[in-house]
């Protein structure tokens, strides 16, 4: 069943998806399956275990629920300091 | 924890941490650096997101406080972009002794490295650019290096 979220890019991902923002359907049941699912967005091969995803501003693990009107925050690779 | 886009000042950070029982006080400061993976670097942009950043980094120095017997510690990052020889992070830790100073601070800017929503993207003197640990991206800057997986 497809689920309406917003999906927020950062980085690289926001620059090859050319939005910061949008809004989605897809028939994801966990932020993993969004990362997947919109690999032609954020264009990343980077294997789920080098990125990052927050829920509502909420840091979660890759295998969290998603549910109709989350936001859904991709995260590339980390590089602070 | 914060982020800030103007220039990190560590003397008034350093005085925010005084104490008067503490005995020893350790700083790291992230420079930026005028090379990458052999590629002359011009200028760093550093990207946050900083409603996740401020969090994540108040909890990890939370964590400090519990797994090390300190008396204070801090951490600012900057976002924007920078130029060669500015500080772009740093951390400051107050303690009793300095053992448990060295080791908390070292423990803070690790896990602010891994942890912190921050990207940064490298400007480099042949004219590209590139966000650091991005394969996809790196693999474009810099030719030489393979693709991971």
């Amino acid at each position: 069943m497809n689920k309406t979220i917003t999906v927020r890019y950062f980085a690289g991902f926001r620059e090859h998806a050319g939005v910061g923002e949008e809004t989605v359907s897809v028939p994801a049941a966990t932020a993993g399956d969004v990362y997947e699912l919109l690999k032609d967005r954020h264009g990343s091969e980077e294997p789920l275990g080098h990125c990052k995803v927050a829920i509502n501003d909420e840091m979660v693990d890759w295998n969290t629920e998603v549910v109709d009107g989350d936001t859904v925050l991709l995260f590339p690779p980390v590089a602070g300091g | 924890m914060r982020i800030c886009n103007s220039p990190i000042d560590p003397d008034k950070l350093r005085q925010l941490l005084t104490d008067d029982a503490a005995g020893g006080f350790v700083a790291f400061e992230g420079w930026v650096r005028n090379e990458n993976e052999g590629q002359g670097v011009l200028r760093l942009e550093y990207e946050v997101y900083a409603p996740l950043a401020v969090k994540e980094g108040a909890k990890i120095i939370e964590e400090a406080m519990a797994k090390f017997p300190i008396l204070r510690a801090d951490c600012v990052h900057r976002e924007g972009l920078l130029e060669i020889g500015e500080c772009a992070v740093w951390v400051g830790v107050a303690s009793a002794h300095r053992d448990e100073a060295f080791t908390a601070c070292r423990y803070i800017i690790n896990e602010i490295k891994l942890r912190l929503p921050v990207w940064k993207k490298e400007h480099y003197v042949n004219g590209d650019s590139g966000w650091v640990n991005c394969e996809r991206c790196a693999a474009h800057a810099h030719p030489k290096r393979k693709l991971a997986g």
